[in-house]
């Protein structure tokens, strides 16, 4: 079996791009991959990417170059990077292929996320009476989690704040204006406890990575990161998940534990090695819960973290330090891509303005999303033994 | 609303459930499989009218379609009301102010108006939602 290695980052800027096309910037993600490795379309040997609303992926061919190479459509909603690059890491793992690139991107109208109960399996009901509205939910699972591990809401405005601290420092980011944790706390209630500003927006961006082999990566750059793991997990009977008209008695853990603790188990690396994580930050309670769900530390000391200044770049256990989906919305096919794009920056030393201090190590990455799925990986500088 | 989300009851109407005969977990609405057990016997049962909020938020803004509640906003909430033994129920809630509502609080069913009735309907439209009950 063979390591996996990423050697080409690219990226479109995340927000929003009149007149450019999901699409194009699918392509000019994959030019600046390709060109950051070394690479032309044409040594691609596979393709797996997706978009959940701005087309199929396995049409940027026609743009890319028309090899003949086998480029696969994932589509999974907030994992599709994650299930594109998971899909990745098997065909270089397993031998089918040694070279190969993955690409997430998206577009979105502006607004809520449109929401169809039959899509989900649920009676027309459900929306017509109000309840099919994700921020409410989001709002419902902080709501008890602050209440059953004792943690004042005051610190959700101190998650924002800090997202908006590092999109300032990072170029690439939609929000780049720092605003108070007064300002968000004071900001219109979008759903009780959650303002306006501890919600990410949908919005727009593209990513692409080339992967190989990890005994090629020195062929192409001198700096590769290596995929130590890359997991998803579904929901188990129990999880508190989006759209549920009902939940069971039985309290189950979300799929954001399995996934996480899958990957560290993988990859042979504990949470607590972590030098820099990208956590799903849909809205600021939900770095909050992740934080622990993951791992990275224990339930009810999230608060003390956060407010001394852990979770910031400079801090010892920095979190979402390009800003996150807060600062750069959510093309939710591009949005887990981004996590690692992000990862790969800080393992090389790249990332400027938000570099995270003391020569990181290992990064680890984690998405959450509808209908109660997550993915995670393990990246790390040194080559896994 | 939906008729067969309800069911009358001697206590008044309620909420219209399955529970699975081989394990017992219950759901809402109605269902032919269980996601608990993957068994396939399930029976109509009528939910508890009873319960305690076990989470709640509020809705600041209209929703878009496929909402159709009043077109003039009136900020709601909603919850999960805990019904014993049975399961946790999404909710409308008849309390929209935040400062009033708290985990474990004792909560009924009601029934209650929630759309702009049209000039040839008969009435109200109604939806379910839980009221604070009073000891
Ligand atoms: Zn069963």
């Amino acid at each position: 079996m063979s390591g996996v290695a990423i050697v080409g980052i690219g990226m479109h800027r995340f927000g929003r791009t009149e007149g450019v096309s999901g699409r194009a910037q699918a392509v000019h993600a994959a030019r600046r991959a390709l060109d950051d490795a070394g690479l032309r379309f044409s040594d691609m040997q596979f393709g797996f990417g997706g978009s959940h609303s701005a087309g199929d992926a396995d049409t940027l061919v026609s743009e890319l170059g028309l090899t003949g190479l086998p480029f696969i459509n994932v589509a999974n909603g907030c994992a599709t990077g994650g299930s594109a690059l998971i899909a990745a890491d098997a065909a270089i793992r397993s031998g089918t292929h040694d070279l190969g690139i993955v690409i997430g991107f998206d577009k979105h109208p502006r607004g809520a996320f449109d929401t169809d109960p039959a899509d989900h399996g649920i009676g027309s009901w459900y929306g017509e009476t109000g309840m099919m509205v994700t921020t409410q939910f989001f709002g419902m699972k902080i709501q008890r989690y602050l209440h059953d591990h004792g943690i004042k809401p005051d610190v959700l405005a101190e998650v924002s704040a800090k997202a908006f601290r590092n999109g300032a420092r990072n170029p690439m980011a939609w929000r780049r204006k720092e605003m108070a944790a007064a300002e968000i706390a004071a900001a219109p209630m979008i759903s009780h406890p959650l303002t306006q500003y501890m919600y990410c927006s949908p919005a727009e961006g593209a990513v692409a990575l080339v992967l190989c082999r990890a005994e090629d990566a020195h062929h192409y750059t001198d700096r590769p990161v290596y995929l130590a793991a890359a997991t998803f997990r579904s929901r188990r009977y129990g999880s508190f998940e989006v759209f549920s008209p009902w939940l069971a008695l039985d309290r189950a853990d979300s799929p954001t534990v399995e996934a996480s603790a899958a990957a560290f188990a993988a990859a042979g690396i504990a949470p607590s090695a972590v030098d820099v994580a990208q956590i799903q930050d849909t809205e600021s309670g939900a770095e909050l819960m992740h934080m622990a769900e993951t791992g990275l530390c224990a339930h009810g000391e999230q608060e003390e973290l956060i407010l001394s200044g852990a979770t910031a770049i400079e801090g010892r256990l920095p979190i979402n330090t390009d800003g996150g989906c807060l600062a750069n919305g959510e093309p939710i096919g591009a949005s887990g891509l981004r996590q690692v794009h992000e990862n790969v920056l800080q393992l090389r030393g790249d990332a400027g303005e938000h570099q995270v201090p003391g020569n990181p190590q290992v990064g680890f990455t984690h998405v959450y999303g509808a209908p109660g799925i997550s993915a995670c990986t393990v990246l790390t500088r040194e080559e896994p033994s | 609303m939906d008729p067969s989300l309800l069911t009358d009851t001697a206590e008044g109407p309620a909420l219209l459930g399955s529970r699975c005969s081989d394990c017992g977990a219950h759901t809402f609405p109605r269902q032919g499989g269980c996601p608990r057990c993957t068994g396939a016997d399930m029976q109509d049962v009528p939910l508890a009218r009873t319960g305690t909020l076990w989470s709640f938020t509020t809705q600041g803004f209209r929703p878009k379609p496929p909402y159709t509640g009043t077109e003039a906003h009136e900020p709601y909430a909603v919850g999960y009301v805990e019904l014993p033994g049975q399961l946790l129920v999404e909710s409308r809630l008849t309390e929209a102010d935040p400062d009033r509502l708290e985990i474990g609080m004792p909560v009924e069913l009601a029934l209650v108006p929630f759309r702009d009735v049209p000039d040839d309907a008969d009435g109200p439209v109604h939806t379910f939602a839980f009221v604070r009950s009073t000891p």
